[in-house]
């Protein structure tokens, strides 16, 4: 078997990708800054439109997601998708944001990615961020009594956060 | 005369019990909740966060070399590759030279690493399904490493080696030689293993098609490291983004198509001569030179996001760090390995039996602090 194969290829160039998704769906925002990855800014009402077709469809295939973030920018709240293609290997970082503090909602992209269930989960329990159509949307770490979310920036816990 | 009843009354129900958090088989305080029909799994439920010590969170208040030392605590048993993680991605960040010394250090240590993690996690599996003497060899040969890490790191377990910029202080004059004592020892003890517990019928029974996960599902969960390769994906981050001094070696990555539990040992039982291989490579080609790289005392990230992922002994460990410009991080996520392998415990469990699902969770290898981060 050969094993040195392809391990450094990359069939897409950041430029296409940025042409090829950017005729999908409007008002997508597209940045290489401060960043080695390029990075797509989405409005949450297109967010699961945007992802079902990162996967399915065969030039981008992004089949892998490697990590889902959290963030509290203060004034809002956000979710960064990490995305690989394991067919062809390029890479891709989806962010969505919301102002709504009270009640942030995105839709879940579970069904597209089923890790995204367990990183859901972890992402509500930390930071309130709800995801709709998700199948077991509750607390993973903490307890259900446990009040308020820790990762956010305007968290208070005078007993067990030590302050520097 | 008739020895089976036929027509009885008796009912089939579902019913839940508690796997853990204090049950051998779970390796720490892992709790399951399953819902099984007599013996066979209807679902596997994790309840986790036993002991979350919302490592994220402290790192937001910490400097990035107070990080480093956080992170040998979440997955215990690959804590050098855990801080190389990062110190790779501060140093990528600053955009510093590091020196072909600690390259090759840090890859030589990090197989060591790989090694005493398989060997630690093949006596235990074996203990799982029932074969003790596993439990004292895995052990008798990963005490030689760790004798090898507590003189040059002054640690056994938690290394603490690698600093942002380099490592702490050069390596003990004896590394080099203990170091290929231990490839000399563990070259003729390997094979012991497959005589003891490979060919082993009973334990091939326990094994074969246990846990099966496909290709596609291994992807689609997000599964890295032997248990993503057991499924014939493949997912080594040193071979698809190489870092350290892996891509001056050569060496296969261990693939297997089976996907079931016995494909998962395989691959870790073959990594474990690959890592040898690594290691003999480099061991008599040290690069003379520095050990460290001057940093700030104070080190600061330039604004903007970075992200590094290496292969631990689980699979792959990625950090985000979104940084303001400050001397800590705004936000850091540490993407687990054994958090998103232990996700697709339920897949492969449902339908089987309870002593498949400890046959199953042995070979995915999870270490709870790495979930519980």
């Amino acid at each position: 078997m050969d094993l040195m194969k392809d391990y450094n290829k990359k069939v897409m160039t950041n430029e296409a990708l940025q042409n090829l998704i950017s005729t999908w769906i409007p008002e997508l925002e597209f940045t290489e800054a401060d960043s080695q990855f390029l990075n797509i800014t989405v409005k949450p009402e297109h967010l699961h439109q945007l992802m079902s077709q990162l996967k399915s469809n065969e030039e981008t295939s992004f089949d892998y997601l490697f990590c889902l973030t959290g963030i509290d920018y203060e004034k809002t709240l956000g979710i960064i998708y990490h995305l690989e293609s394991t067919a062809h290997r390029h890479q891709l970082v989806v962010k969505v944001q919301t102002e709504d503090r009270e009640n942030p909602t995105f839709d879940s992209v579970w069904d597209i990615w089923r890790t995204a269930e367990f990183h859901e989960r972890e992402v509500f329990d930390f930071f309130g961020i709800k995801f709709n159509n998700h199948p077991n949307l509750k607390r993973l770490f903490l307890t259900d009594e446990w009040e308020g979310f820790p990762l956010r920036k305007d968290y208070v816990d005078e007993i067990n956060m030590v302050i520097k | 005369m008739e020895t089976t009843i036929k027509n009885t009354n008796f009912k089939s129900e579902e019913y839940f019990i508690n796997m853990g958090p204090q049950h051998p088989a779970t390796h720490g305080v892992l709790r399951l909740l399953l819902t099984i029909d007599g013996e066979i799994i209807k679902k596997v439920e994790p309840d986790l966060g036993y002991i979350h010590r919302s490592i994220e969170k402290m790192c937001e208040r910490d400097s990035y070399q107070q990080i480093v030392h956080l992170t040998d605590r979440m997955d215990y048993l690959s804590s050098h590759i855990n801080n190389e993680a990062v110190c790779l991605t501060v140093e990528n960040a600053l955009q510093l030279e590091i020196p072909d010394r600690v390259k090759v250090i840090r890859t030589i240590i990090g197989e060591l690493t790989r090694i005493a993690s398989h060997t630690l996690w093949w006596g235990v599996m074996g203990m799982d399904v029932g074969a003790l003497t596993t439990y004292f060899y895995g052990f008798r040969d990963r005490e030689m490493i760790n004798d090898i890490f507590e003189e040059t790191c002054g640690a056994r377990l938690t290394m603490n080696y690698n600093i942002p910029g380099g490592l702490m202080f050069d390596i003990h004059p004896n590394f080099v030689k203990r170091t290929k004592e231990f490839i000399a020892h563990f070259k003729t003890k390997l094979p012991e293993y497959d005589t003891l517990l490979t060919g082993n019928v009973i334990f091939q029974k326990r094994m074969k098609g246990v846990g099966v996960l496909t290709k596609e599902d291994a992807i689609s969960f997000g599964a890295s490291g032997p248990v993503g390769r057991g499924s014939g994906y493949s997912c080594d981050v040193r071979k698809h983004h190489t870092y350290s001094a892996y891509d001056k070696v050569t060496f296969n990555e261990a693939l297997k198509t089976d996907g079931d539990s016995f494909a998962r040992y395989q691959v870790r039982i073959q990594e474990m001569w690959e890592s040898m291989s690594i290691i003999e490579q480099l061991i008599d080609n040290i690069p003379e030179g520095d050990v460290q790289v001057a940093t700030n005392a104070v080190i600061k990230l330039p604004k903007g996001e970075f992200y590094q992922k290496v292969e631990t002994a689980r699979g792959e460990l990625g950090v985000y760090v979104n940084s303001t410009g400050t001397k800590n991080p705004y936000r850091l996520k540490f993407r687990s390995p054994g958090f998103s392998n232990l996700s697709l415990l339920n897949h492969i469990a449902v339908g089987g039996k309870i002593g498949d699902l400890v046959a199953s969770m042995a070979t995915l290898d999870l270490v709870i602090p790495d979930i519980d981060r």
